[in-house]
C-alpha cells in the first residue's frame, strides 16, 4: 500500500512524465477478447496487428506492448498512448483442460506453466496501468470473482476503468447484465471481432482519458 | 466427499497478509473447502491468485474462488454509519469467503446474494473408478 502511495506519488509529481507515456490496459478474465480488441486498436490505426488469438484460453502468455498508439476522436483530437496486452487473469489452470482442446501433453504442460506466470505477470503490471479497459465477455456471467477482484484492485488503486462488454454480435450477449454488476463504471458493448460499436469505444477511452 | 472448514474471522484477524493466505491455501490444498467469515482485502485476493499461480503443479491445480458480501447501497445512512464503526471496532467480518480447490470444485455460481457451489466427479469413488476401468 506504502508502495502503491509513492509510485502514484512520483507519477503525479514527476516533470518527465508526460501524456505521451500513457499505458492503457487491456486486463480480464480468459478469452474475453482481450487480444482481438488489441489487435482491433491496432489495425484501425496502426494497420498492423499486435496479438495472435485463439479460441483456446491463454493464447496470451505474456504481457504485451505497443507504444505509440495514436487515436483521433471526432473533433480530430489525437490521444497517443502505449498500449498494453495482458494475459486472462484466472484462478485455476489445468493442462488436461488444453488437452481437451487437440494440444499435445508436453505442449500442454508447457502452456499451463506459462499461463501461470502470465497471470503473476499481469497481476503485478497492474501498478504500472495509468488507465485500464476491462474485457469481459458478455455472453458469460458478470459476477465471477475473477471480474469483481480485477475491478476491486483497479478501484484500490484508483485507476480509471472503462468496462468493454465484448462478443455483442451473439445471441446471449447482454451488456445489461455486465451494468447491473458494475454500475459504478462505464460500460460499452462492442465486437471487437466485427468492429461493431468500436466508434463508441474510442470516444469512451477518450473520455476516460481526459 | 466434500469436506468444508469453517475459518473464523477471528483465527485471521491478527495475521499479516501473507500469513493468511498461506493458511487457506494449505487449508485448499488438504482437499477441504474453506469457509471463511468475512473477506480478504481486494489486495489480498488479488495476492491469493498470485500465489495460488505459483503453487500450481502436478497436484495442485488451482482454486475456485466466490465473495458474498451485502450490497452496502442497499443501506440507509444510519445503517452504513453504524457498519463503519462496527468494522473498525471488531474488523470487517461481514460477508462469507468459499475457496475450493480446483480439482473437487467445477465452478461457483454467483447470483449475486446466493452461491451455487458445483463438485466435479469424485476420482476416489469405486463407481468412478470402475467407469474408468471399462473405457
Amino acid at each position: 500500500m506504502v508502495k502503491t502511495f509513492f509510485r502514484k506519488f512520483f507519477k503525479k509529481f514527476n516533470p518527465f512524465n508526460k501524456k505521451a507515456n500513457l499505458k492503457v490496459g487491456l486486463y480480464g478474465p480468459p478469452n474475453g477478447g482481450k487480444s482481438t480488441l488489441a489487435n482491433r486498436i491496432c489495425m484501425d490505426w496502426l494497420g498492423e496487428e499486435m496479438s495472435s488469438v485463439s479460441h483456446i484460453s491463454h493464447e496470451t502468455r505474456e504481457i504485451k506492448i505497443k507504444e505509440q498508439v495514436t487515436i483521433k476522436n471526432k473533433k480530430g483530437k489525437e490521444l497517443m498512448f502505449s498500449l498494453v496486452d495482458t494475459p486472462g487473469i484466472a484462478t485455476k489452470i489445468d493442462y488436461e483442460e488444453f488437452l481437451k482442446k487437440g494440444i499435445k501433453r508436453t505442449e500442454a504442460k508447457k502452456r499451463a506453466k506459462e499461463a501461470t506466470k502470465g497471470v503473476i505477470d499481469a497481476i503485478k503490471w497492474l501498478d504500472n496501468m495509468d488507465f485500464v479497459v476491462v474485457v469481459l465477455d458478455a455472453t458469460k456471467d458478470p459476477y465471477s470473482q475473477v471480474n469483481i477482484t480485477i475491478i476491486g484492485n483497479l478501484q484500490a488503486r484508483n485507476i480509471p476503468v472503462l468496462i468493454a462488454a465484448n462478443k455483442v454480435d451473439l445471441n446471449k450477449a447482454s451488456i445489461d447484465a455486465i451494468k447491473a454488476a458494475f454500475p459504478q463504471y462505464e460500460v460499452v458493448g462492442i465486437s471487437a471481432k466485427y468492429g461493431k460499436n468500436v466508434e463508441d469505444f474510442y470516444d469512451n477511452l477518450f473520455k476516460l482519458v481526459n | 466427499m466434500v469436506t468444508f472448514q469453517f475459518v473464523p474471522y477471528q483465527d485471521i484477524e491478527a495475521l499479516t497478509s501473507a500469513k493468511r493466505i498461506n493458511k487457506l491455501l494449505n487449508i485448499v490444498k488438504g482437499d477441504r473447502i474453506v469457509i471463511m467469515e468475512g473477506r480478504l482485502r481486494k489486495e489480498e485476493e488479488a495476492d491469493l491468485i498470485e500465489i495460488t499461480m505459483e503453487e500450481i503443479g502436478s497436484k495442485f491445480r488451482g482454486i475456485e474462488l466466490s465473495v458474498i458480501y451485502p450490497d452496502k447501497t442497499k443501506l440507509d445512512a444510519m445503517q452504513k454509519l453504524r457498519s463503519m464503526f462496527t468494522n473498525m471496532i471488531l474488523g470487517d467480518r461481514q460477508g462469507l469467503t468459499i475457496i475450493g480447490p480446483a480439482s473437487i470444485v467445477k465452478r461457483i455460481e454467483k447470483d449475486p446474494d446466493k452461491i451455487e457451489l458445483f463438485t466435479k466427479d469424485n476420482v476416489n469413488s469405486p463407481r468412478y473408478r470402475g467407469k474408468r476401468k471399462n473405457k
